[in-house]
């Protein structure tokens, strides 16, 4: 027996505790700094703990369409949503695309009272069309506008609404979302610059094929976008293209519109009947890339079935925050009383781990929110805790295995050490376990699901640092005490509360 | 009365519950529950939230209001399929209503708040689409697959692939009793119940691995040493781990059962009672299996291996050694570590 403690005590030194218990309250520091240094002092709260309207959208293929949603078309219609959705000016508005694969949703979360609106705007079907431009001018309106629009038979309220519309204006004109395709349309372009008359549409995106972007190596013309249309497109798209393409600037140029707002107005050069055509200009090879997108999803329009919309008050929202903060509180309390009775000063060690656990599950949160946009749900805070729990749990598991060795007769200095080997192996299969089912959750998962697992699995990579680079070596540490070494009367370790009052040494006796 | 001071006597063998040998009154007692469980589903399945059946909700925050001003609401709002109102706390009244058009949730909308006297952003309304559901039983299902695949490989690598089996036995069983649970009792079950099904999964591992990471110490060198069958030493762990194991759930329930009370409590519905809910049933199963369910299928898997039958049988010629000796074993072990 004394062989083995010698052993193991040298053992204990070579790992000095207070190094390493030195180092982690330094990095706990350091991610205190940084998160303060970079502004990241507040966590994101979800639409569930402060009110607001949340959709999530399942897409579709539009019928009569073949093909499958595809990864990239999804991130096209997260792309055209965001557009619809930062027209309507309101801050922190997301629009993001969960779950995995083809099998993803769309979510978009809006804060505060826009309910209405933005459920009608963001189940839209996304519709490219081709309109010839009858006007282009400015962004503002001014007085000579009249003229520009004196021979074009425009109806009195298409008049008012070109004279009156200000490009330039933060909330975009959201009618226009829903154009008539056989009505002219007075709009802007994307970024707000050009106010456009157009005709009604003759070529709608269902008529292009196909899409890409290219690069012509031999001219100096840089970035194109190269466009197919199908047999009825090339037709009507001959047609068009015919119609204009000896007109004067700005009618012989053909705009391509999507969600009513002008992405891009190419002049017709040369009438295009073979059904290919390729658009020119100084693109940037995003740019190009973009274009084609447009035209290319724009053509494949993807239907979106309503999955769930919901719109929480403010004031439920701050109760269920409330309520969230309050169950954690009485958790935390419940669990720390729990260990006081039971492990009486080895609970030192774990208030200690829970409050760093907590500090560092906070200061995640905050960081988190601020590089990745993570916000927190009801759902995620129930995920941290229950994850509590589970970090208690490798307390238990670890000062049970102390118990264990000591029972065998080991004193206590060497039993923390002997017991953290054994310990140690469950406590990391059995986070494992916790952690596989954590990323599983995530991935598979949509909504409030994902923010419990993503809390779930944050707390059992934390709960892993803590128990081994905080809660062990403080053990260690604690275990130096003579006090913890006499087994006294609150030591968590004493004869009694090991179960070894029959084999209880002389000397803890006497110190009683 | 201590239960530390009972965690040492059955450390060292001096008391010893006989988990193991009481298996067939375990399986027994697990089998009924199954098969009342079984009953439960069949005759009424368990109640959905609106979020699988496709409807929507409406919740008023009204202290004056009644059930019947909230049924002439929605009646004159234009809708006449299947409502169900109730009271949620003191001053909430709920409307479920089936699957509507947004144009006639708006409606409804406007009618309780000119009924109530509350603007239409205070009321908190959920719309689920008829196809929803499906989206996400599907998605649970595959994450429940996935999950067991997963941890099935995982488990038979750090451990035994028989622990493996039993562990997934004992995860099958704590599933089956908090389903036939919320059948019998007639618990809704929403997404945040599924996400605590799912949680429970891990955590009811988690247990039996702590269990079975001693069972697996205590039979490394049972066929060297010969002194015990393999159930004893089963047995042997199990009794040494159990004090752990009751104090690990019970401190994983603390928390759940906060959130169940705050939930429940203050709240009255939604994601935390439903969530914590199917968490402290759960775990309550957990605990059970890791302990009465895991090792005996364990035990059994192994005790049909020849090796371990051919020990069986050496150990019982010789009369048998008692279950209280577990502590020689424990000091045999140590010994032969010294040696190494």
């Amino acid at each position: 027996m004394s062989f083995g403690s010698s052993r193991n005590s040298g053992s204990a030194n070579r790992s000095r505790p207070g190094r390493t218990l030195f180092i982690h309250l330094f990095l706990t520091a350091a991610l205190f700094a940084t998160a303060f240094g970079i502004g990241a002092t507040s966590i994101n709260l979800g639409l569930d703990l402060r009110g607001g309207t949340s959709v999530t959208l399942q897409p579709r293929v539009q019928t009569g369409d073949s093909g499958n949603v595809s990864a990239e078309s999804i991130d096209q219609a997260v792309s055209i949503i965001r557009q619809r959705v930062d027209s309507l000016g309101v801050a922190e508005s997301e629009v993001t695309a969960e779950g995995s694969g083809t099998n993803r949703q769309i979510v978009i979360a809006v804060p505060g009272e826009t309910g209405r609106r933005i459920v009608e705007l963001v189940g839209q079907t996304a519709e490219l069309r081709f309109r010839q431009v009858l006007v282009e001018t400015g962004g503002v309106p001014t007085p000579t506008d009249n003229e520009l629009i004196a021979g074009l038979n425009l109806s009195p309220e298409e008049q008012s609404a070109f004279t009156t519309l200000d490009c330039t204006a933060a909330e975009l004109n959201i009618t226009s979302v829903t154009e008539d395709p056989n009505k002219n349309l007075i709009t802007c372009d994307r970024t707000g610059g050009v106010r456009y008359v157009l005709a009604p549409a003759q070529v709608v995106g269902r008529d292009v094929e196909s899409a890409t972007a290219a690069i012509d190596p031999a001219s100096a013309s840089g970035w194109f976008v190269s466009l197919d249309f199908s047999g009825d497109g090339s037709k009507k798209f001959g047609e068009l293209t015919q119609a204009v393409v000896n007109l004067p600037t700005p009618q012989n140029q053909v705009a391509i519109v999507l969600d009513g707002s002008v992405v891009s107005a190419p002049r017709i050069n040369e009438a295009i009947l073979g059904g290919r055509a390729q658009i020119t200009g100084s693109f940037s090879q995003l740019e190009a890339q973009d274009l084609a997108n447009v035209l290319k999803y724009g053509s494949l329009p993807l239907a979106f079935d309503r999955g769930e919309v919901q719109q929480v008050s403010p004031t439920l929202g701050s109760d269920q925050l409330r309520a969230g903060l309050l169950a954690g509180g009485l958790g935390l309390a419940l669990v720390v009383i729990y260990s006081i009775l039971y492990y009486r000063a080895l609970s030192i060690a774990v208030i200690g781990s829970l409050s760093l656990a907590a500090v560092q599950v906070i200061l995640s949160l905050f960081l988190l929110g601020k590089t990745v946009g993570f916000t927190l749900t009801l759902a995620g805070i129930a995920g941290t805790i229950v994850a509590i729990g589970i970090t208690a749990d490798s307390f238990i598991v670890y000062f049970e295995r102390i118990r264990d060795e000591m029972r065998d007769g080991k004193p206590l200095r060497v039993a923390v050490e002997t017991g953290w080997i054994r310990a140690r192996r469950t406590i990391v299969v059995a986070d494992l376990v916790s952690g596989i089912s954590a990323v599983v959750l995530y991935v598979v998962s949509v909504g409030s699901v994902r923010g419990f697992a993503f809390t779930l699995g944050l707390t059992t990579i934390i709960d892993l640092l803590i128990i081994f680079f905080f809660t062990k070596p403080l053990v260690s540490l604690m275990a130096k005490s003579k006090y913890l070494q006499n087994g006294g009367r609150f030591s968590g370790v004493s004869a009694r509360s090991v179960g070894m009052a029959n084999f209880a040494d002389s000397k803890s006796e006497e110190k009683l | 009365m201590r239960i530390s001071g009972l965690g040492g006597r059955l450390y060292r063998g001096e008391t010893s519950l006989n988990i193991i040998g009481g298996k067939r009154k375990w399986y027994s007692l697990s089998l009924a529950f199954i098969i009342l469980s079984g009953f439960a589903l069949g005759a009424k399945g368990v109640e959905l939230s609106i979020e699988f059946k496709g409807g929507s909700s409406f919740t008023v925050t009204a202290p004056s209001g009644t059930i019947p001003q909230a049924e002439s609401a929605v009646q004159s709002a234009g809708y006449s399929g299947e409502t169900r109102i109730q009271t949620i706390g003191d001053n909430k009244i709920r409307i479920q209503t089936g699957v509507i058009e947004q144009s006639q949730s708006n409606s409804i909308q406007d009618s309780l708040a000119k009924t109530f006297g509350v603007t239409v952003e205070s009321i908190d309304t959920q719309n689920v689409g008829p196809s929803w559901g499906e989206e996400i039983s599907r998605k649970a299902l595959q994450g429940l697959i996935a999950f067991l695949i997963i941890v099935m490989i995982y488990l038979a690598l750090a451990f035994e692939p028989k622990m493996a089996i039993a562990a997934i036995v004992a995860l099958i069983h704590d599933v089956f009793i908090t389903v036939g649970i919320y059948a019998l009792v007639g618990f809704e079950v929403s997404p945040s119940t599924v996400i605590g099904f799912l949680t429970i999964l891990g955590y009811s591992l988690y247990d039996t691995v702590v269990v079975f990471d001693k069972v697996r110490e205590n039979t490394r060198f049972i066929t060297a040493t010969g002194k015990y069958t393999y159930s004893q030493a089963a047995n042997l762990a199990v009794n040494q781990t159990i004090v752990r194991s009751l104090n690990t759930s019970l401190i994983a329930l603390l928390p759940v059962a906060a959130i169940l009370f705050v939930g429940a409590g203050i709240l009255g519905a939604g994601t935390l009672k439903d969530l914590s809910l199917a968490l402290f049933i759960g775990l309550i199963a957990g605990t059970y299996s890791s302990i009465f369910i895991a090792s005996p299928v364990l035990a059994q898997l192994r005790e049909r291996e020849p090796a371990i039958k051919a020990l069986n049988q050496r150990v019982m010629a010789r009369g048998g050694a008692p279950v209280a000796q577990g502590q020689r074993l424990q000091r045999k072990r140590d010994k032969r570590k010294g040696r190494k």
